[in-house]
């Protein structure tokens, strides 16, 4: 089973709760509304915590069970928050022969998150990307803007403490 | 409906448009394997162990016959090499991820899975082996376990909380390989707004979840000579308890039970019926006191704990309607230690009750606060009627081949009004047997609009001047609750039941698989056991039974007296949802 219990503390605003009983209200009475109010509320907080499912929850009358169900169904909600510095390890073909499935593990091991998940600072999320289109540099990581290619796992360190 | 014709393995057969090709066959007296389909409740065609081959005139494929319509003129072959291989290879690849522990699980001999993969010749249940998922198994809540290593995926258990008694505190959570059925945010069930009704036991084919089972301590407390054992047995467990010794469903197993109470080693073998009895002088008492005294009205039956627990988390603003009376279960611990332990000079430290249950929130119920009378707990064990089967099995006793014996006096008296507690209306009636005797002096007992399996029922009694309303099955207790909250309920009395049918479809009750649930009414079934008891009964109205007035005069003295109210009645608390 999977640890799905964010971390992060939750700092979610009056405006951004009044916002998304808004978006609740405006669509709560149509027919398959949870998606599209899942889909609004990611983009109010950024992603889906308890705070906000439960929310969604209460006014809508549907069992936190089934907004958690649908959450970690779809690869497109979030249960955690991205980090001030997000890192992303293509895990695409190139790279993944390259050695990037290592240096994945390492920085799991090293923020000790899972990938998909924040460190409780808030300071890294880490996740698995897709191709970027620098199969030459292979393997590949990106932070924020920034791009690092040709790694070893023991680079990770490195690369870590520029943004301590 | 219009009828079409169909031929099915050749033979020709005229079914009603709209018939899915399982009821065809089903009516052909074919019976096709089902793991997911629930009749009206889970109708989600995902197992495949259903697959039939039909032809529509296109060619024979391979359809889902659970969900798959009839058309007219359908050819369908039930059980082809393909049909066979179809289902053989589908029990092979749930088995590839299913821990295979058949020897020490809790549902086997009786298990669906395992019955399915004997039927279609599983030779190898290693054929696909590969990844596994590993699940933590779940214990925390106080009435069952999830193990998830076991799960199928079936889905039958979330349906159930989800449609018949309307929580949802379970459902599938992740997607694709990594799926698995448990809570939000992977909460332990004991930390949700779960009620204990174990509804999800009883639909489920595998052992994935089950009661916890505490037989072990029970048959320790038989050996030590120090403690007095006591065991009560509640209605509805007369009803189905014969189902785990090979009998039909609806066999009356009440003499052949007592018996083998005796046998295990119960010191004495009480009927939770003599507290149904005492239930209903309670209630009526309270119950005529909040009308004469302008009190909160409704009133609502307070025996189903699954039922108390789910007010308490969902409608606690409603409280208050709630009957103050403890269940008959607890009524009957707390008589037990308290009146009972006087009379024979027994020190209530040293009685151990134990109760036989058709339910599973009665294990959560035990260890509710302000249910001690005797400054211990009323009750210590509550199994259920499966766990007491295990036991008897377990003993080598032949349970059918024991005599038909009677429970043990005086708190093994009751009446058929008890006995009919365990089927949905059936304290109803037996509160309007006693109110309209006092009330008009004149006798009713049979009423038949508050019997049957119908979700709600409800009744006006004229002469009395009350409406009366009945629920079973939670989604339809928050019909009622919902018309209380608006104010359109003009009821004055009203008994919710958790389990849908009430306690002879309790979550504790012998497991019927799906293939027989579909098709039999079991809730039907066990209840008339009951209604046939109630009418061979010499006394049916709980205020004639002797052992009832006796306790009366001998030690509460009347209902509603100062000492009823601290020994037989309790209190509630508000729950949040999760």
């Amino acid at each position: 089973m999977s640890s799905a219990k964010s971390t992060v503390p939750f700092k979610g605003t009056p405006e951004q709760e009044a916002q998304l009983l808004q978006v609740i209200e405006e669509k709560k009475d149509d027919k398959g509304a949870l998606m599209p109010i899942l889909q609004k509320a990611q983009d109010i907080y950024g992603y889906l915590p308890i705070e906000v499912q439960k929310i969604i929850s209460d006014k809508t009358g549907i069992p936190l069970e089934k907004i958690y169900g649908v959450v970690t169904f779809y690869a497109q909600f979030s249960l955690y928050p991205k980090g001030e510095y997000t890192i992303s390890v293509c895990l695409g073909t190139a790279c993944y022969v390259k050695g990037s499935g290592d240096i994945y593990n390492k920085l799991q091991e090293k923020l000790g998150i899972a990938g998909g998940e924040c460190t409780p600072d808030g300071k890294f999320s880490l996740d698995a990307c897709r191709c970027i289109g620098a199969c030459g540099l292979a393997p590949v990581l990106t932070v924020n803007e920034d791009v690092y290619g040709r790694l070893t796992v023991d680079d990770v360190d490195k690369i870590l403490e520029k943004y301590a | 409906m219009a009828d079409i014709t169909v031929k099915i393995n050749g033979v020709e057969l005229s079914v009603p448009k709209g018939t899915t090709v399982l009821e065809a066959a089903h009516i052909a007296g074919i019976e096709i394997p089902t793991l997911c389909y629930m009749k009206e409740i889970n109708e989600i065609g995902a197992c495949r162990i259903c697959v039939t081959e039909v032809n529509e005139g296109r060619g024979f494929r391979l359809v889902a016959a659970c969900v798959y319509p009839c058309s007219d003129k359908m050819e369908i072959r039930t059980s082809s090499p393909r049909v066979i291989e179809s289902r053989k290879k589908t029990l092979e690849l749930i088995l590839s991820d299913h821990d295979r522990k058949c020897l020490s699980c809790v549902r086997s001999g009786h298990c669906e899975l395992q019955k399915l993969c004997k039927d279609y010749g599983v030779e190898d249940a290693a054929k696909y082996d590969g990844v596994k998922n590993e699940f933590e198994v779940d214990n925390s809540a106080a009435h069952m376990y999830r193990d998830n290593n076991k799960c199928i995926l079936c889905r039958r258990c979330v349906a159930v909380c989800a449609k018949t008694q309307g929580i949802g505190v379970i459902g599938a959570n992740e997607r694709g390989f990594k799926t698995y059925i448990g809570s939000a945010f992977d909460m332990g069930l004991g930390e949700t707004s779960c009620v204990s009704c174990g509804q999800c036991i009883a639909v489920c084919p595998v052992g994935a979840i089950a009661e916890k089972d505490f037989t072990k301590p029970v048959l320790e407390a038989i050996a030590d000579p120090e403690k007095t054992v006591l065991v009560q047995t509640a209605p509805a467990v007369r009803a189905g308890l014969a189902e785990c010794f090979g009998n039909p469903i609806g066999t009356n197993a009440e003499g052949k039970m007592a018996a083998a109470l005796r046998r295990l080693g119960f010191d004495k073998v009480f009927d939770t019926d003599f507290a149904a009895d005492l239930t209903i002088m309670e209630e009526a008492n309270e119950l005529v006191e909040r009308i004469q005294n302008g009190g909160v009205l409704p009133m609502i039956t307070s025996c189903s704990p699954g039922w108390i627990k789910f007010c308490e988390h969902y409608y606690p603003e409603l409280l208050p309607h709630l009957s103050s009376c403890k269940s008959p279960q607890q009524m009957f611990g707390a008589t037990a230690k308290t009146y009972y332990a006087e009379k024979m000079g027994l020190d209530p430290k040293n009685i151990v009750m134990v109760s036989i249950m058709p339910c599973t929130a009665k294990k959560f119920e035990i260890g509710r606060d302000d249910q001690n009378a005797a400054g211990v707990p009323d009750v210590d064990y509550a199994l259920t009627t499966r766990e007491l089967g295990r036991m008897i099995e377990r003993a080598g006793i032949n349970f059918n081949a024991l005599p038909e014996e009677k429970f043990d006096d005086p708190l093994g008296i009751s009446t058929g009004a008890a006995v009919i507690f365990g089927a949905t209306g059936g304290v109803m009636e037996a509160a309007l047997r006693t109110a309209y005797n006092t009330l008009t002096g004149k006798t009713l007992v049979d009423i038949p609009q508050v019997r049957g399996t119908e979700g709600i029922k409800e009744l006006a009694v004229d002469e009395l001047g009350v409406k009366v309303k009945v629920a079973s099955g939670l989604s339809n207790a928050r019909e009622i609750l919902d018309s209380i909250k608006n104010g359109t309920c003009d009821a004055q009395f009203i008994e919710i039941m958790a389990c849908p049918g009430g306690c002879v479809n309790g979550g504790g009750q012998p497991q019927v698989p799906m293939g027989i649930r579909n098709f039999v009414d079991i809730r039907a079934e066990r209840a008339k056991v009951l209604y046939d008891l109630d009418k061979s009964m010499p006394v049916r109205q709980s205020h004639e039974n002797p052992a009832i007035k006796q306790v009366y005069e001998e030690f509460f003295g009347k209902p509603g007296s100062h000492k009823a109210h601290e020994i037989l009645h309790t209190s509630y608390v508000k729950r949040s949802v999760n």
